[in-house]
């Protein structure tokens, strides 16, 4: 099957002379939900940029489901749908005719961009926002404007450049289970984050870039796996005495009611639980201290520094 | 993409820029028609009556075709320059540019919504002259060839200065200290014949002249310049325009990293 996306030896250099991708490559199989992760500066919205034609590349093949963006960048352009990081629509015009507008780019004739306007402007829950000046929405809602007038001309890659900043929780859960469904009914995401959470959460496989290279491309499920050691915080019921130790486990004690304890690879938490339980110590609550993938992230980032 | 998506693209652009300066119809259309009644008032009515004749039609008839010209210059180059750097300074012009829209439509639609601008303004104007003075048509043919080709021409260089301005002084530079020179030393409001010969001679060297001048002939059937040099001249000018604003587009200049 042909990838939705293939990156081949991408390069971009500025005037300065600044290296912001160093040829990188990597592909994006249909159908997936994937993660494209790094630190600030490190490459990512010149990837997509570059994708989408709003960056102009130094060196380096991009094709989108098999089309050449130097060959046929108008073909490649059909299949993609963008969400960038910044708002970038006009602030006085009205979200009914911001997204109408965008699928009058792409082809689609007035009363099938009115169509698929209102259908997903429904989905979103802005329908009753279409008559508003899209300056009076508020954040969240601009957020979901741009998805709207991403999906109008119905893309097969849709591609968000961190598209839960600054979006409350309730909304980004919201728009968690908007993505998975699109997800799951057929539309490859592209997706870069800082919450690592939500890349866990949202996607199956991940590239993790950094000072313009690839660091790490692989699936999440593999990345977790190769994680060797887990801290997890422990609520105890009683005070704790003094000193707690657990043998072949590493404790600390935080204060008079909880517990941190590492975890290594092929040790178990039921071990954990077995040792407490015969120093008569009940657990009435139980955490990860800090997200899996986080860790390995920071190691992956600091290791390539 | 195929040619009748290509079209409804560029009617997306014109209806949306039609939209933009109807929406805004005092900033857009009102001052125009304001600033030519006033000049009708002032330099034909008041001062004209004193001045006489001039080229033998009496000197409103005289800048009657200057003033209209005037106005569609100014609209269709601000039109095109206040939208599209607006476009750029909100970042929506991206939009625009991560569709599958070929750039030779993107420039053709803010062009035309320009002319657009340009001829609206142009049939306000001329109504509200007609208040002051009895109008002609001379050469119906030439007056729309070069109305025509005259918002085209700057509606393509206010295209170009939106392309290089990095801020709104930018955006008014050009207007404010070329444009309106330009239109008031391109004999609007003076023949030629009055110059010197060393001062018309300079003259020549002014585009407007040759704006002014082939319009003037179309309504009243005089003119200080060839017509067919004046068509060649505005032809040239408008091809240049044409092909370096696509060069911009193309290379992505000031609007790709």
């Amino acid at each position: 099957m042909i990838p939705a996306l293939t990156i081949e030896n991408l390069r971009k250099s500025y005037g300065n002379g600044f290296e912001a991708l160093k040829g990188i490559s990597l592909e994006v199989q249909q159908g997936d939900f994937f993660a494209l992760l790094g630190p600030n500066g490190a490459g990512k919205s010149t990837t997509i940029g570059i994708i989408c034609s709003l960056v102009s590349k130094t060196g380096g093949r991009v094709a989108v489901y098999g089309t050449d963006i130097d060959q046929d960048f108008p073909g490649a352009k059909k299949n993609i749908g963008i969400v960038p990081q910044e708002f970038n629509f006009n602030m006085f015009e009205k979200v009914f005719d911001i997204v109408v507008n965008q699928a009058g780019y792409y082809g689609l004739p007035l009363p099938l961009a009115a169509e698929r306007a209102e259908k997903y402007l429904r989905e979103l829950g802005l329908w009753d926002k279409r008559d508003v000046a899209s300056r009076m929405l508020s954040g969240g809602m601009k957020r979901r404007l741009m998805i709207a007038r991403a999906l109008v001309h119905e893309p097969r890659l849709l591609i968000l450049d961190e598209p839960t900043a600054g979006v409350d929780i309730e909304m980004r859960r919201s728009m968690w289970d908007f993505l998975k469904k699109l997800n799951a009914e057929g539309t490859t995401i592209i997706l870069t984050t800082h919450y690592l959470e939500e890349a866990e959460a949202l996607c199956r496989n991940i590239a993790i870039i950094n000072h313009g290279e690839i660091v790490e491309h692989s699936s999440i499920k593999e990345l977790v796996r190769r994680l060797h050691r887990e801290v997890f915080i422990l609520d105890c019921v009683e005070s704790l005495p003094e000193v707690v130790s657990l043998e072949a486990f590493t404790v600390r004690r935080m204060d008079e009611h909880t517990l941190e304890v590492e975890v290594e690879k092929g040790q178990t938490i039921n071990q954990v639980f077995d040792l407490l339980d015969d120093r008569g110590i009940r657990i009435s609550s139980m955490r990860n201290r800090a997200n899996r993938l986080e860790e390995m992230f920071v190691n992956l980032v600091e290791g390539a520094a | 993409m195929t040619l009748q998506e290509q079209y409804v693209a560029f009617m997306t652009i014109l209806r949306k820029e039609v939209k933009r300066y109807l929406r805004i119809w005092t900033q857009t259309l009102l001052p125009s028609a304001i600033t030519m009644s006033l000049y009708f008032v002032i330099f034909g009515s008041l001062i004209g009556s004193r001045i006489g004749e001039m080229d033998g039609f009496t000197y409103m008839q005289f800048v009657v075709p200057g003033l209209i010209m005037m106005a569609i210059v100014t609209n269709s180059y601000s039109n095109v320059v206040s939208s599209f750097f607006g476009s750029k300074f909100n970042h929506s012009v991206e939009e625009l540019l991560v569709s599958p829209t070929p750039n030779y439509v993107i420039l053709l639609g803010y062009v035309i919504g320009g002319v657009s601008r340009g001829l609206l303004v142009a049939i306000v104007v001329t109504l509200v002259s007609l208040f002051f003075t009895h109008l002609q048509i001379h050469n119906l043919l030439v007056v729309v060839a070069i109305v025509t080709m005259t918002s085209l021409l700057f509606a393509l260089a206010g295209f170009i200065n939106a392309v290089y301005a990095n801020n709104f002084d930018d955006i008014s530079i050009i207007p404010t200290f070329v444009l309106t020179p330009l239109i008031y030393l391109g004999g609007v409001f003076y023949s030629m014949d009055l110059l010197p010969p060393f001062w018309a001679a300079v003259s020549k060297l002014n585009p407007l002249v040759y704006v002014v001048n082939a319009f003037r002939y179309g309504v009243l059937g005089i003119s200080d310049v060839s017509i067919w040099i004046a068509f060649g001249m505005i032809g040239l000018f408008t091809a240049i325009a044409w092909f370096y604003s696509m060069h911009l587009l193309n290379t992505g200049k000031r609007l790709r990293q």
